[in-house]
């Protein structure tokens, strides 16, 4: 394999997990003081913060692979929607709590197994960047599998908001474990992981949830993809305006 | 009847003699009902100040300009949502519950920090709330740490530390601007002009016109007097303004060589007025907002008392 392709390959990788944490940090922050109770707004902070550390070390990464010489922030507050390379699952705007737990509970059972996988990276920065995260997904996990059984087995108006956050999700989950073509060299020389291989004990996991929870697993009826190729939902462009609005209004600054 | 009274003023002059002493009170102790009244009323204001104030400077939550910044502000609006939370516990130490005193909130019977009625339209604002309304906050609560009730003197504590660090980075984001380009400077020098005069009147009224204070400074709920302690914040803020190269809106500042103090103009106490009775810039939808999102979570909480009680009642069932 050509080094060049080779580092070209790693950098969108490294990018594309740095989008991931971003705009899932980004939509779980949009929480705080909006949560249904002060601890909450707590709790849910800390993981918005996690997820938004977790985009630094990535940009960080990427920063140093870029062969532009973009900082970290460049690469977050400076960059259009088509240059994002999230999955589109962390992009969706937040809903209502259940929405944010359900898909919480989702992506954090997907990160587990992923983070594990990635902390045996021939990478080392990457492994080291699991290494570290797998604990805090740990730790979301346990919260999010608590939410998902507390609003599946509360009230009736809680299980209806959490089937149909589910119903609302799960066309968005397949895309977890599609991995295209740069990815599949990165997951040959041992540096990614093979999100494909994830999906059947994702599955499973998420299917035991489920059913304790009391919730009843959507049928695979609809799928749609696109992030890992810019091609997003419209709800993407929104964000970024948000989050890039001082670096754009007041370009080339130190804040 | 008679002997009732004497004992009721008895405890009343062994409890002013722990106070004079210099003894905290804790909750089992006796208390007369007017120094438990008046420190629910300061205390839950304090809470629900630390609670309302989270909305201003969340506000900027999702449009911090770094990552850095982003993490910064956020994890600093967590503290300020943690120092509700001890403050509410303090305050349930006398005998209010946390429903209660939210219900107080949104009705208007309790007040919060006026301050907080003010919007934060740019990113400067962010930082003059850290230097200033931190700071003139710490310069109440330092004075607070030896209040005479301890649970709220050992929350003061706590509080004081993440404050002092909330003021650091306040003013550490705010020299950013204010030695970055012309327009950072002017986004400064625009926050400094609108926040100096609402954060000289955090500290109320003048003494004379103060409605709770004498009784509050002989109890020792507050230590120092407000016009003392708005000084303080002056003579400390004077030169950081000037280490940043800004102006404080004030025509009257000047150093006072006899006093050793510096010399301040009079704050416009209609506008204090007018804030505080309800027509500040956000004083409806910083409650509306408090209420919204109470009312949006009513079915979260409910799920959560659904779940803990089908959760028990599966307990007792295998238990039994």
């Amino acid at each position: 394999m050509n080094q060049n392709v080779n580092k070209q390959a790693l950098f969108n990788y490294v990018l594309a997990l740095g989008d991931d944490a971003i705009t899932m940090g980004h939509r779980l922050s949009e929480w705080c003081r909006n949560a249904p109770f002060l601890e909450e707004d707590l709790a849910i902070g800390n993981v918005a913060l996690d997820f938004i550390g977790r985009a630094q070390m990535f940009y960080q990464y990427a920063a140093e692979l870029d062969d532009q010489g973009r900082s970290e922030d460049d690469l977050a507050f400076l960059r259009d929607c088509r240059d994002f390379r999230n999955l589109l699952i962390y992009e969706l705007p937040k809903g209502d709590f259940a929405f944010t737990m359900v898909r919480q509970m989702i992506v954090d059972l997907f990160n587990m197994e992923f983070l594990e996988q990635l902390t045996k990276s021939s990478d080392e920065r990457l492994s080291a960047i699991a290494g570290k995260c797998i604990k805090e997904s740990r730790y979301h996990l346990r919260r999010s599998h608590d939410w998902v059984l507390r609003l599946g087995d509360g009230t009736e108006e809680s299980h209806e908001r959490a089937q149909r956050a589910l119903v609302d999700i799960w066309g968005y989950t397949p895309e977890l474990f599609m991995v295209d073509e740069s990815e599949q060299q990165l997951v040959q020389a041992g540096i990614a992981v093979d999100r494909a291989a994830l999906m059947s004990v994702w599955d499973n996991r998420v299917g035991q949830i489920l059913t304790e929870a009391k919730l009843q697993k959507p049928e695979d009826s609809w799928k749609v993809e696109g992030g890992r190729r810019g091609v997003h939902t419209e709800h993407l462009g929104h964000m970024l305006s948000e989050l890039q609005f001082l670096q754009r209004a007041y370009p080339g600054l130190q804040w | 009847m008679t002997e009732f009274k004497m004992n009721e003023a008895e405890l009343e002059k062994v409890f002013q003699k722990r106070i004079d002493d210099e003894q905290k009170i804790e909750p089992k102790d006796w208390m007369p009902e007017k120094y438990r009244k008046n420190l629910i009323r300061q205390i839950s204001q304090h809470a629900h100040s630390e609670v309302i104030g989270m909305q201003p400077e969340g506000n900027w939550i999702t449009r911090a300009p770094t990552l850095r910044r982003k993490m910064v502000l956020l994890a600093k609006v967590q503290d300020e949502g943690g120092h509700g939370l001890y403050l509410y516990s303090s305050a349930e130490t006398l005998g209010i519950s946390r429903e209660e005193m939210v219900e107080a909130l949104q009705t208007g019977a309790a007040k919060y920090a006026s301050i907080f009625n003010y919007p934060t339209l740019t990113w400067a604002d962010v930082g003059a709330i850290g230097w200033l309304v931190d700071g003139a906050a710490i310069v109440n609560q330092i004075s607070l740490q030896r209040t005479s009730y301890g649970p709220y003197a050992r929350a003061m504590v706590r509080v004081c530390k993440e404050e002092s660090f909330h003021q650091r980075q306040g003013y550490e984001s705010l020299m950013v601007l204010a030695f970055g380009n012309a327009e950072q400077k002017q986004m400064a020098q625009d926050a400094l002009d609108r926040w100096w005069w609402p954060s000289l009147m955090m500290f109320g009224p003048h003494d004379a016109d103060s409605a709770h204070s004498s009784q509050s400074m002989k109890w020792k709920i507050k230590r120092k007097s407000n016009d003392e302690l708005r000084q303080s914040f002056v003579d400390q803020s004077v030169p950081q303004a000037e280490y940043l190269g800004l102006k404080i809106p004030d025509s009257n500042l000047k150093w006072n060589e006899e006093r050793g103090h510096y010399d301040f103009g009079e704050i416009d106490w209609d506008e204090f007025l007018r804030v505080i009775n309800g027509d500040g810039m956000c004083n409806r939808d910083r409650i509306s907002h408090h209420v919204k999102v109470h009312n949006e979570g009513q079915w979260v909480r409910d799920a959560m008392r659904a779940y803990e009680e089908k959760k028990r009642a599966r307990e007792l069932k295998k238990s039994a």
